[in-house]
């Protein structure tokens, strides 16, 4: 028999960024809101404590902060004639669990988006045709625009302490020859950081990418370039690039997140409650289906309990959002074969490419030990629609950048490709090459295909004996191509840094996706956000179309996936939500766009 | 010879007699005019006065109720364990009278006579208003929720836990409680002369900074209750592993260096630009100052700033640049300078100057220059959480480093500290730090990994009323 808890105004599932922006939002609109997190507490101290965290084994190698998968996973298939198998390791992405969430671990890169993205059928539709988007492709709009999105950048950056530099502000240039960027959509305020400092690989990828005629800026990171203190009055200290930012909890309270940048102000305030190991197995709906009445969860005990509340926030990692969803019977099950429905419709990943430059022991020591995981110089050249994409004949944009986040010590020995796997000459490489060597990335956008998609897996559970989630995912003759292009022009870049050697790890026709090796945890859709009912699960303003008094926060909104790393559109979003809510939604509950 | 053993045994029995006789003679106290103790300005009032007084700190155990007691706390002689000072009529106050409370609060005497330990700071608490008092029992009968939950025996052994050598040490010791408000200014006084009156009455009764800031006498008794005395807040001994610091005008371990804006700061946030509570006053500004008012606060600075220092001749610290520079260069052979790279300068760098209103600066440090090395010591083998407060509310901890460093290798670093970047502080040896590490005299209320959700405070602060 569950146990039924004391009704609340709000309950919000899962506490990462959108879960602690959320609840900070609705409580300073003066609601009760209890925040449920999966996982166990986590804060600063004691999970970032000096040297302790300073610990790849226990971290990146045995996934400390990571989705317990020997408790819930999904499973994964290429196709629909494949059959799916549970993902029994994590590699390939890393969604966190715990308190903070994947925001405890992230990196700290922080971009916006690029303003094309936010309109990209339409955009590429205007610009080249309807039929350059090829059959299958199922990119949309998401529905809100730059503009009105701004504000809520500005604000998220100010929350975060973001450091980097602007190109122009209210269309008055002032980044030019100082590190902005200059296919940045214009701001309406500074960062509220200055740049962090450089490092040497950074400097160097800025110069030859200088060289070959494009245009190096400075990457918004949310690592502290100094101490800073946000309006929330929660306090940063200074990145000392360490290096050990993604995968870890920062110990130097430098690196943005949900523990550090909001939860401070959160526990001031008595109208807000977090009830960690709190594992979400539903969405209650009343009997119409229409209306939410609150969520079920399992406590530490293993005792089931019943949350009653008027408004339900989703804020869980974005295939969690889309399995509630599914759970619950919230919206419409997509199916691939009629294009019909909704939920798990468009998911989307980031298509990834890296080059690796190694240089001669009398050339560059890069010092690759040290890093911030938001730190680097990167170039918009290819990003977005910034060149033609007529004669290349794709779709999609892809930032490149050197981002040194720290190289640490199992995982980073990298050697020039032809060097043999093991034995001495593998040492040899090593130990030249460890100092002298700078890894670069195209991080390009992913679109949405028609059977690329989330569903409930008939065969397996979890250990709380529910459906897991399924994915059905491969690359597509449009993301290969893209990887190519981007590669040529990366290429060029690490030529005119004229190193002894160089070394691509790409795609190429005929590769698939496979979940060996990370590539990141930037995963995208699902429960896509859209001005029309019948192709996307959430309005504009996150608000689910079927069930009006649930939001779905976070990247399952993107209807597809971005150039950018996505947690600075996640969090404008969760922004962008909750001013809906505070000024629309709580003064007229229901739906706030007419189907 | 046996005469003279028997006279002296009978004098020995006679001045024995006299003794018990004094001990055990009742005090008489004045009974406090009756008033309004029950209206909810009065128990806001007495809400405040008890924030101001910090009732919560001792009178909450780690994980109770709020005002429910037993919090332990060490004693030369053994553990004694804070009381149920809640509205409950069997275990708490909630038979108290106004006049009983008084004598509990104001003279040490429980409402059965006993004599109050003197971890009761009843001798600083002498010096509050009736008007203040009133308001205080107000808010106990009122403004607490009543918890049924005993009061702890004390864990001294027989003869010491007797109770009435206490009234002795309360007859000698225990002031007369001033007139009715004692917090009102001299006749004629000015503006500033007003603060300055606020400000002693807060901090020399209510907010009784001397029980841990004043040094102590052969009987324990704090050395001075007031501005006028000169060891008054001259610092305390080591308590719980912490050194409580001057807080008169002495130019490198007292407030010389401080401005009363920084103060203010400090005593609202627990932080400045430069520095950060830490050990015992961290609960000080989590439970009580962060709620005192700014006129408060700023009274509180102004008169501490009037205090003149111990010692006037102490010289201001000066900047000194040899040990960062040859950090700068590589070089760590000066003791303790290698651990100070590894463990210690990532955030208070290797100049020694922290970083602004986050990791504090140790160059110029006023506890770190402190004669006795005690809170230095223990702050790197324990570590310690600023907590989150209203108007900062972003805790910051530092990891303890003693499971890590060895008692040579803390002396050795606290001995770079104390000695670098100009601070003038005598080194510090490996059995000092041995003796803070075997130490376990540090019962604290359990706070130090940070505030947690729904805690004592907390909960005091939404019980209904």
């Amino acid at each position: 028999m569950a146990k039924t808890m004391k009704k609340v105004d709000a309950v919000i599932v899962g506490f990462g960024w959108t879960g602690a922006i959320m609840a900070k939002e609705l409580t300073e609109a003066g609601l009760n809101v209890v925040a449920l997190e999966r996982g166990p507490m986590r804060d600063t101290y004691p999970d970032g404590s000096y040297p302790q965290t300073i610990d790849e084994l226990t971290y990146n190698i045995r996934k400390k902060l990571f989705m317990d998968v020997s408790r819930e996973t999904v499973t994964v298939r290429n196709t629909t004639a494949d059959g799916a198998l549970p993902m029994r390791q994590l590699a390939a992405f890393l969604p966190g669990t715990g308190v903070g969430g994947a925001g405890l671990h992230w990196s700290g890169v922080h971009f916006r988006v690029d303003p094309v993205e936010l309109r990209l059928r339409s955009h590429y539709e205007e610009r080249y045709g309807k039929k350059f988007i090829p059959e299958g492709m199922t990119i949309q709009d998401f529905g809100v625009s730059y503009e009105e999105l701004e504000p809520h950048f500005d604000f998220a950056e100010k929350v975060f302490g973001t450091s980097g530099t602007a190109w122009s502000i209210k269309g008055k240039v002032v980044g030019e020859g100082k590190g902005g960027n200059p296919f940045a959509a214009d701001r309406s305020d500074d960062f509220p950081l200055e740049a962090q400092k450089n490092s040497v690989s950074g400097t160097l990828f800025g110069k030859a990418a200088e060289a070959v005629g494009y245009h190096p800026y400075n990457m918004p990171s949310a690592n502290t370039s100094g101490p800073y203190t946000n309006p929330y009055g929660c306090q940063m200290g200074p990145c000392n690039f360490c290096g050990f930012c993604s995968g870890y909890a920062c110990y130097m309270y430098s690196k943005a997140s949900p523990n550090v940048n909001v939860l401070p102000a959160l526990r001031q305030e008595p109208k807000f409650e977090l009830r960690a190991n709190a594992h979400v197995l539903k969405v209650n709906l009343a009997s119409d289906g229409k209306r939410a009445t609150g969520v079920t969860y399992v406590d530490a005990q293993g005792q089931e309990v019943v949350q009653p509340a008027e408004l339900v926030i989703l804020g869980a990692f974005q295939f969690n959002n889309v399995r509630l969803l599914l759970l619950s019977g919230i919206g419409k099950p997509y199916d691939p074969v009629s294009g019909k429905g909704t939920v798990g419709k468009n998911f989307a990943y980031q298509n990834l490419a890296t080059i690796k430059a190694f240089f001669g022991k009398d050339q560059h020591h890069t010092n690759p030990f040290i890093g911030a995981g938001g730190n680097g110089v990167a170039i918009d050249d290819f990003n977005g629609d910034n060149f033609d994409h007529g004669p290349a004949g794709f779709v999609g944009g892809s930032p490149m950048w050197v981002n040194q986040a720290g190289t640490k010590p199992i995982s980073g020995l990298a050697v020039p490709p032809g060097t043999p796997a093991w034995g001495s000459a593998w040492k040899a490489a090593a130990a030249d090459y460890y100092t002298h060597h700078l890894s670069m990335d195209m991080h390009g956008a992913h679109q949405s295909y028609r059977d690329n998609y989330l569903d409930l897996d008939p065969n397996y559970k979890d250990a709380f004996g529910m459906p897991l989630l399924r994915m059905t995912f491969d690359w597509k003759e449009n993301d290969i191509k893209m990887s190519r292009f981007m590669v040529d022009k990366m290429r060029k870049i690490a030529e005119a840094m004229n190193p002894k050697a160089i070394g691509v790890y790409a795609k190429d026709f005929g590769s698939h996706f496979d979940l060996s090796s990370y590539q990141t945890t930037h995963l995208n859709g699902g429960a896509i956000m859209g001005t029309d009912p019948s192709t996307s699960a959430i309005n504009r303003y996150l608000q689910s179309w079927d069930v009006p008094n649930v939001f779905v926060l976070g990247a399952s909104a993107f209807p597809q996936g971005l150039g950018y790393n996505p947690t600075g559109l996640v969090a404008a979003l969760a922004y962008w939500s909750a001013k809906a809510i505070r000024e629309q939604y709580l003064k007229h509950p229901g739906a706030l766009v007419q189907a | 010879m046996k005469r003279l053993i028997a006279t002296l045994v009978l004098v020995a029995l006679a001045a024995f007699a006299v003794v018990l006789a004094v001990a055990l003679w009742p005090t008489h106290t004045r009974a406090v005019a009756a008033g309004d103790t029950a209206s909810p300005a009065v128990v806001e009032a007495g809400r405040y006065a008890a924030r101001a007084g910090d009732c919560i700190a001792c009178h909450t155990a780690p994980g109770g109720q709020p005002f429910a007691g037993g919090l332990p706390m060490q004693t030369p002689v053994g553990t004694v364990y804070s009381t149920n000072i809640t509205p409950d009529r069997e275990h708490g106050i909630g038979a108290y009278t106004l006049d009983d409370f008084d004598r509990a609060v104001r003279h040490g005497i429980a409402k059965d006579d006993h004599s109050l330990y003197p971890a009761m700071p009843y001798p600083n608490y002498a010096r509050v208003t009736d008007a203040d008092l009133r308001a205080l029992y107000a808010y106990f009968m009122h403004g607490v929720q009543p918890v049924a939950e005993a009061n702890k025996p004390v864990d001294i052994p027989w003869p010491m836990s007797m109770r009435w050598p206490l009234a002795l040490w309360r007859k000698l010791f225990g002031p007369a409680v001033v007139g009715p408000d004692a917090a009102a200014p001299p006749a004629g006084a000015t503006a500033q002369e007003a603060v300055v009156a606020r400000g002693a009455y807060l901090v020399e009764g209510l907010g009784h900074c001397g029980a841990c800031h004043s040094p102590r006498g052969l009987g324990m008794q704090e050395k001075g209750l007031a501005g006028t005395d000169a060891a008054f807040l001259a610092g305390g001994a080591p308590l719980e592993g912490w050194v409580a610091k001057n807080l008169r005008g002495d130019a490198r371990d007292g407030l010389g260096g401080w401005s009363e804006a920084e103060l203010v700061q400090f005593l609202k946030t627990g932080r400045t630009d430069r520095t950060a509570a830490f050990g015992g006053m961290t609960e000080v500004v989590q439970h009580s100052l962060q709620y005192l008012g700014d006129d408060d606060l700023a009274a509180i600075a102004h008169y501490l700033k009037s205090l003149p220092p111990v010692d006037s001749q102490q010289a201001p610290f000066q900047p000194d640049t040899q040990a960062a520079q040859a950090l700068w260069k590589g070089d760590d052979s000066a003791r303790g300078a290698g651990l100070y790279v590894d463990s210690c300068a990532a955030c208070h760098r290797t100049d020694g100057k922290g970083y602004t209103r986050f990791f504090p600066a140790l160059a110029g440090n006023t506890v770190v220059q402190a004669a006795d090395p005690t809170s230095l010591i223990s702050i790197v083998l324990n570590g310690n959480t600023l907590p989150g407060l209203h108007a900062a509310p972003s805790p910051i901890t530092m990891p303890p480093f003693g499971w890590r460093l060895s008692d040579q290798q803390v002396a050795d670093v606290v001995t770079f500290i104390r000695g670098s970047w100009g601070n003038q502080a005598a080194p510090v040896s490996a059995a000092e730090v041995a003796r803070l590490r075997r130490d376990d005299n540090r019962a604290t209320t359990g706070t130090d990994l940070g505030p947690g959700f729904g805690g004592a405070a907390a909960k005091a602060e939404a019980s209904p009323h």
